[in-house]
């Protein structure tokens, strides 16, 4: 079994359309695994049917018993995150701002304060439209983006793979350089860059590339938009072949794209393009290069 | 007036309307720009500046302190991020994990634990024609955006009068960062794309402001490339559309060159100017 996460450092280079385009690609031989939960929308495209799913919590909240509270204000001297608030010799917290650190519990001379867990999201396990399983996430409005629901996803994923005797997992990693990234990537067999020839697109490579050096993962890289900048795009090839990450393929500017998206369709179903025999071929490739995983 | 500049999911044009709008106020009036999307800031791409001032930013953690300790454990007990861990003989700190709450340092019987400060990014000052631009920069493998975040609103509000117009580039998505880059703006404006991914990350944007109960409009980035559902959401909802911004090839190249859209395209500049005109309207310039 492989596990394949696709990322990108930053949103916007069209990692998810590539992710979902190769969902497509990978038929019934894959699970597909939607890691960017702050913002999921591969379901976009692929029509899960939010057949199962459970509640997510993870984190706590303090919360103030009224009637036990004395007023001693301990809470409140001790809270580095300005939480605690005092009205009028009324102590309570403001949510927004408690980190959960359980402080203030340990403090209180008669135990008025009790941690809440909190109900970050849900995640789900579905059907899709190729008759696999894709397994996918939506963070509550504000929740903690911690990591740990990304975990959740990728965890479930892969106990899926294994009871169902699938060959891949294909995940659609978190965007940026922080938790969530680094929890798509933890366990990954082979991770796929999507870059954009932008300076700051090829920045953004170079930060993420950064990361995946501590994982020591084996890396390819996809340019997307590559005739926007073919300076730009020399550049990042060299950037490859300097670091060993696998030149994949260089996909034009098309609008197409798009358009396939606002008909809830990946490009590879839409129409015969350019792009489309790009994918597939970059597609074999990826499956050469992961080949004995 | 603070004006914050967010959006559902990166890549939407954030970076785009924040640097341009910036550019185009600051021939009137005196601007502060600030990237608080310190994962991956970008706007130094467009905005370059000379360097006025740079200075490291710390968190707090605890070090342990071997020969004042007895080995009880209660650090251990207290933290709530797993950031300490006592093990055998000895106690670990987990320097990433650790949230700077203090419990673990100051409910120590032995003083065992004193902070200590921890280097987790930088804040850059620039100067660009008649823009100060602030940058706040995580380092790499740094886990939490949240206090950095803070730490460069701060240094803003230190640094500049506060009646000047303030307007910062908050990271993407829905969660804690944007709340810490939006919380205390008095506008928001919401980027989006004309296509489905868009629409889908712009309502849980929409929920998070109607959350926070921020006054709100949303900008259109790309118009023309997919269909009018944006629009129509707009209208249902009661959102301002305060703009849109064409879709053309020509602002893909500029963009990758690092050229700012409003000197480099006319028509680009002109739907800027309209987007200004609006904000005036809405009194929130
Ligand atoms: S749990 Fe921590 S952050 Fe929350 S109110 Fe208590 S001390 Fe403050
Ligand atoms: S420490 Fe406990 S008793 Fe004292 S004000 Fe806080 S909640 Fe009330
Ligand atoms: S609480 Fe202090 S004395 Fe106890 S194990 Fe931790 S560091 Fe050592
Ligand atoms: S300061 Fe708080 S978060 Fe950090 S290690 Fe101590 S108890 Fe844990």
């Amino acid at each position: 079994m492989k596990e394949i996460v696709v990322i990108s450092g930053k949103g916007g280079t069209g990692k998810t359309s590539i992710t979902a385009s190769f969902a497509i690609l990978a038929d019934t031989e894959a699970i597909i695994a939607d890691c960017d939960v702050d913002a999921a929308d591969m379901h976009l495209l692929l029509q899960p049917d939010f057949a199962q799913y459970e509640d997510f919590y993870s984190g706590f909240k303090a919360d103030i018993d009224q009637e036990i509270c004395m007023k001693c204000g301990k809470c409140k001297q001790v809270c580095r995150f300005d939480a605690v608030r005092n009205d009028n010799n009324f102590y309570d917290i403001i949510p927004l701002n408690c980190e959960g650190c359980g402080y203030c519990k340990e403090v209180c001379p008669v135990n008025a304060i009790t941690m809440i867990e909190q109900n970050v999201g849900k995640w789900y396990i579905s059907k899709i439209k190729t008759d696999t399983f894709m397994v996918h996430a939506k963070l509550g409005v504000g929740a903690d983006n911690s990591g740990k629901l990304v975990a959740k996803v990728k965890k479930e994923a892969k106990k899926l793979a294994q009871e169902n005797s699938k060959d891949i997992i294909l995940i659609d990693g978190s965007p940026g350089i922080g938790c969530p990234v680094v929890s798509s990537l933890s366990g990954a067999d082979y991770v796929i860059l999507i870059t954009e020839p932008t300076l700051s697109g090829f920045h953004d490579m170079k930060r993420v590339f950064e990361l995946i050096q501590n994982f020591n993962l084996h890396a390819g890289c996809i340019v997307n938009k590559y005739d926007v900048n073919n300076e730009i795009s020399d550049k990042i090839t060299d950037f490859c072949k300097k670091n060993k990450i696998d030149l994949i393929s260089k996909l034009p500017y098309d609008e197409a794209f798009t358009k396939a998206m606002t008909t809830g369709k990946t490009i590879i179903e839409y129409e015969d393009s350019e792009i489309k025999d790009k994918l597939e071929k970059s597609w074999k490739k990826i499956m050469k290069l992961t080949d004995g995983h | 007036m603070k004006i914050s500049i967010a959006s559902g999911k990166g890549g939407t044009g954030k970076t785009t309307l924040a640097t341009n709008l910036a550019y185009l106020i600051s021939q009137t009036c005196p601007v502060v720009l600030t990237d608080l999307d310190v994962e991956e800031p970008n706007s130094k791409f467009f905005i370059k500046g000379n360097k006025i001032s740079e200075k490291k930013v710390f968190k707090m953690i605890p070090e342990w302190d071997k020969d004042k300790c007895i080995l009880c454990g209660n650090c251990q007990k207290v933290c709530q991020f797993n950031a300490v861990i006592k093990l055998w003989e000895e106690v670990l700190i987990f320097d990433k994990l650790c949230h700077s709450c203090y419990a673990c340092s100051e409910l120590c019987p032995k003083n065992a634990l004193p902070m200590k400060s921890y280097d987790v990014g930088k804040i850059t000052q620039f100067e660009y024609h008649d823009i100060h631009f602030v940058e706040g920069k995580l380092n790499v493998g740094e886990e939490q955006a949240v206090p950095l975040i803070a730490q460069t609103i701060d240094y803003v509000h230190k640094k500049f009068p506060h009646d000047m117009l303030l307007i910062f580039d908050s990271p993407p998505g829905t969660s804690c960062p944007v709340i810490e880059a939006t919380k205390d703006a008095d506008y928001i404006i919401l980027v989006t794309e004309p296509t489905p991914f868009g629409l889908h990350d712009l309502t849980l944007a929409v929920e998070v402001m109607r959350e926070l109960k921020k006054d709100f409009g949303i900008v259109i980035n790309r118009y023309g490339i997919g269909n009018d559902d944006v629009i129509t959401y707009c209208k249902n909802e009661r959102i301002p559309l305060l703009g849109t911004i064409p879709n053309m090839k020509a602002a893909a190249e500029a963009y990758a060159k690092g050229e700012l859209l409003s000197t480099a395209i006319p028509e680009i500049k002109t739907a800027l100017n309209k987007i200004i005109q609006n904000l005036k309207v809405c009194e929130v310039l």
